[in-house]
C-alpha cells in the first residue's frame, strides 16, 4: 500500500526537521564533496602556508597610515570617522562603535598586552603597530563559527564566506585579537570611493582581513605590503627560501599573545 | 484542551490583550532593526554582544525550573511535586521559546538562520546550543501536553511519557552545560575562561528558575481556585536556598583564583565590574548589589522563619530573581568583553529600541506562559471538581 498524501508529508517534514534534507544530508555523508573545487588561476601567487614579517623599525608613522589606507581603500572599508559626506556625520561614540577596521596602528601596550616592561625603550614607547587578523594555523574563530563561513584554506587563510555569515559573532567573541569587525549598519554610504575590484558588504555579517586573498590569486602581493615600501614581507612560511624565512633567519621575532596556542602567522620585528 | 485557553475572565483578557500590545511593540522596532541594522543597538566593535545574548543566558537558566521539580519527582518519588511538574515544565517552555527568540533576534542575518543546518558544523558550540535548547523545548512541551491530557482523563501517562521524563533530566543539565562552553572555551577571554562556568550557571539557574517558579505559584493561588500547596512551596524554597548558597560560594571560588594568581587578564574584568577601570564603571553599583544582595538572600534563606513566611519567601525569591540576573546577565556579558582584547575600555548600555525589543520578546514568553498556565490551572480546576 502507498503513502497517502498526508504521510508523505509529515515523513518528508520530520526529515527536514531533523537536517536530514537537502544539503544537510551529503554534507553528513561525504562532508566537503558538494562544493565546486576550487582550481587556481594561472600565474596566481601558492604557497603551503602564508606568513607575513612586519619590521617596525622600518616603519615610519606615515608608512603605517599608507598601509592602513591602501588595504581600506582596495577592500571598500567604510569610514565612519570621517564620512565622505558632511550629512552622514556621526556622532563620535557612535562612530566608535561602527568601526570597522581589518588593518589599523596601536600602541605595544595594548598591540602586545603584557609584554611591556616598566620602562619601555623611548622608541619603542612612540612605535605605532601594525594589527591586522594573525591568520592563527590553530585559529578559535573557524572553531567557533557554526556555519563554516569562516573557515581556514590549506594555505593557512583564514577566510570569510561573507554571504554564508549569519551575524552571529561567535568569532568576534572568539578572536582574542580583536581582529573582526561588524557590519552594524549599511556600510556603502560611508565608502568613500567604491573600488570596483571588490564587493562592498550589506548590513549584519562579520569581516575582517584576508591576507588579499583576491590579490594572491592575481598574482600580486598583499595591497599593505605593496604599500610598506619594504617595511612588511610576505611570503611562504614552509619555503626556506621565502622572504619571510629569510627574515626569521636573521631577526628575532615576537607574535602577539602566542601563549594562547592560536601560532599567529604575523610576525613582528621590534 | 487549547478551549481552555479562550474562555476565561476579563482580568485573563485584560493581561493578554497588554503582552500581546508589548509584543506588537517590541516586534515593531524589530522591523526597524531588520531594516537598519543591529546599529540600532548600543554594540560595538569591542562589546559585540549585550542585552540580547543576556537574557538569553539568563532564561537558559529559568528553564531548569522544570528539571527542580521533575527530578524529585521522577527519581525519588516525591509525590508532593506531581501537583507542580506541569508548572515547571510550562515555565520551561516559555522560557526556553524566550532564548530562542533572543538568539534570532541578535543575529545581524536571521534570514539565514537555516545556514546551521544547511552546514552543519559540531566543531561549533553554538551548533550543539540549537540542538540541546530545540530539543529541551521539545520535550517539555510534549511531557507537559502529554502528562496533563491524562490527568484531564484521569488516567496514567504512558511509558513513553515516563522515558521522556528521565530523559528530560540529564537534558536539562546540558543546557546549562552547553550555553556556558560557549562562553567558557575562548582563549583571549579571561572573564569567561574558567572551569566552574557550566557550574556557576547551574547553581544560578536552579536558584533563578525555582524562585521565579515559587513567585507563579503565589500568584497561580491567589488568582485560581488551584492551590499548588504549601508543602510544594516549602520544597522549592530548599532548593533556591541551597542553589543560592552554592553559587555565592562559586563566585568566591572564582575570586579567590582570580586574585590570588594575580593574573592581570583575568583581574582587569573584575576589576571593571566592581571598582571600574579607566574611569569608567557603569556597571559598579549593580554589581556591588547583585553581590551583596546575592550573599544577603543566602542567609536569610537559610534561616527556617524566614523561609517558611510566604510573604517574606515572595521578597527573598525576587530579590535571587534581580540578583542572579544582573550577574548572569549584565555582568557576565558586558564583563568579559571589557576590557577588550587589546586593554581598552568601551563601555556598553542598551539603547531604547534595543529595549524595546528586548520587552517584546519578555511579553511574547509571558504570553506563551499565560496561555499554558491558564490551560494548566483550568484542567486542574476541573478535575478538583
Amino acid at each position: 500500500m502507498g503513502m497517502d498524501r498526508r504521510e508523505f508529508i509529515r515523513i518528508a517534514g520530520l526529515s527536514t526537521l531533523l537536517g536530514l534534507g537537502g544539503k544537510g544530508a551529503f554534507e553528513l555523508l561525504a562532508p566537503g564533496r558538494v562544493e565546486a573545487e576550487i582550481i587556481p588561476a594561472p600565474g596566481s601567487m601558492k604557497a603551503k602556508r602564508w606568513a607575513m614579517v612586519i619590521n617596525q623599525k622600518k616603519l615610519s608613522d606615515s608608512t603605517a597610515q599608507q598601509c592602513a589606507a591602501a588595504c581600506h581603500r582596495v577592500h571598500n572599508v567604510p569610514d565612519f570617522l570621517n564620512p565622505p559626506d558632511d550629512k552622514l556625520k556621526l556622532n563620535p561614540a557612535v562612530a566608535h562603535r561602527y568601526q570597522i577596521k581589518w588593518l589599523w596602528s596601536e600602541h605595544f601596550h595594548n598591540a602586545f598586552p603584557g609584554d611591556a616592561p616598566p620602562h619601555l625603550s623611548e622608541e619603542v614607547e612612540h612605535m605605532n603597530f601594525l594589527v591586522l587578523c594573525n591568520h592563527c594555523q590553530n585559529p578559535p574563530c573557524v572553531r567557533v563559527c557554526p556555519t563554516k563561513a569562516t573557515f581556514q584554506r590549506e594555505d593557512g587563510i583564514v577566510m570569510m564566506d561573507m554571504h554564508r555569515c549569519i551575524g552571529c559573532r561567535f568569532c568576534m567573541a572568539g578572536c582574542p585579537y580583536g581582529s573582526r569587525s561588524f557590519n552594524w549598519r549599511d556600510p556603502r554610504p560611508y565608502v568613500k570611493e567604491q573600488y570596483p575590484g571588490y564587493p562592498t558588504r550589506e548590513i549584519g555579517v562579520v569581516e575582517k582581513c584576508t591576507f588579499c586573498a583576491e590579490r594572491l590569486a592575481q598574482g600580486l602581493q598583499p595591497a599593505c605590503v605593496e604599500a610598506s615600501g619594504g617595511a612588511m614581507a610576505f611570503g611562504d612560511l614552509e619555503d626556506e627560501k621565502s622572504e619571510v624565512r629569510e627574515y626569521l633567519r636573521k631577526y628575532f621575532t615576537i607574535r602577539r599573545k602566542a601563549h594562547l596556542g592560536t601560532n599567529p602567522q604575523v610576525y613582528y620585528i621590534v | 484542551m487549547l478551549e481552555k485557553a479562550l474562555v476565561g475572565t476579563k482580568r485573563y483578557y485584560g493581561l493578554l490583550a497588554i503582552l500581546a500590545g508589548l509584543f506588537a511593540l517590541g516586534f515593531l522596532v524589530y522591523l526597524k532593526q531588520l531594516n537598519t541594522g543591529l546599529g540600532i543597538t548600543g554594540l560595538s566593535r569591542d562589546v559585540s554582544w549585550g542585552f540580547y545574548v543576556a537574557q538569553f543566558t539568563y532564561l537558559v537558566g529559568v528553564a531548569a525550573s522544570a528539571v527542580m521539580v521533575v527530578l524529585p519527582y521522577y527519581l525519588h518519588n516525591y509525590k508532593a511535586f506531581g501537583r507542580i511538574t506541569i508548572l515547571g515544565e510550562f515555565l520551561a517552555v516559555a522560557a526556553v521559546t524566550m532564548c530562542v527568540t533572543f538568539i534570532t533576534v541578535d543575529l545581524g542575518r536571521p534570514d539565514r538562520i537555516m545556514n546551521v543546518l544547511k552546514y552543519p558544523t559540531p566543531g561549533s558550540i553554538l551548533f550543539w546550543d540549537m540542538i540541546v535548547l530545540n530539543g529541551y523545548l521539545f520535550l517539555n512541551i510534549v511531557i507537559g501536553w502529554n502528562v496533563l491530557e491524562c490527568e484531564r482523563h484521569s488516567a496514567a501517562p504512558p511509558k513513553w511519557i515516563k522515558i521522556l521524563s528521565y530523559v528530560s533530566i540529564p537534558w536539562a543539565v546540558s543546557i546549562h552545560t552547553v550555553t556556558a562552553f560557549l562562553y567558557a572555551g575562548l582563549p583571549g577571554r579571561g572573564y569567561w575562561l574558567t572551569a566552574i562556568m557550566a557550574p556557576r550557571f547551574l547553581s544560578s539557574a536552579f536558584a533563578a528558575g525555582p524562585s521565579l517558579l515559587i513567585l507563579l505559584c503565589l500568584l497561580v493561588r491567589k488568582y485560581s481556585k488551584f492551590d499548588p500547596g504549601k508543602e510544594q512551596i516549602q520544597s522549592l524554597a530548599k532548593i533556591v536556598t541551597y542553589a543560592t548558597l552554592i553559587n555565592v560560594f562559586f563566585f568566591g571560588c572564582e575570586l579567590f583564583t582570580v586574585f590570588y594568581s594575580q593574573l592581570p587578564d583575568h583581574m582587569a574584568h573584575f576589576t571593571y565590574l566592581f571598582v571600574g577601570l579607566d574611569g569608567k564603571a557603569q556597571l559598579v553599583p549593580f554589581m556591588w548589589f547583585a553581590l551583596v544582595g546575592m550573599t544577603l538572600a543566602a542567609l536569610f534563606l537559610v534561616n527556617p522563619k524566614l523561609r517558611q513566611n510566604e510573604t517574606t519567601l515572595a521578597a527573598l525569591c525576587g530579590l535571587v530573581i534581580i540578583t542572579t540576573y544582573i550577574d548572569k546577565g549584565l555582568g557576565l556579558i558586558s564583563g568579559g568583553f571589557v576590557p577588550n582584547p587589546l586593554e581598552q575600555v568601551t563601555e556598553y548600555w542598551p539603547t531604547a529600541p534595543e529595549a524595546i525589543i528586548t520587552l517584546g520578546v519578555w511579553a511574547l514568553g509571558f504570553l506563551i506562559l499565560t496561555v499554558l498556565y491558564k490551560i494548566a490551572v483550568s484542567i486542574k480546576e476541573e478535575v478538583k471538581s
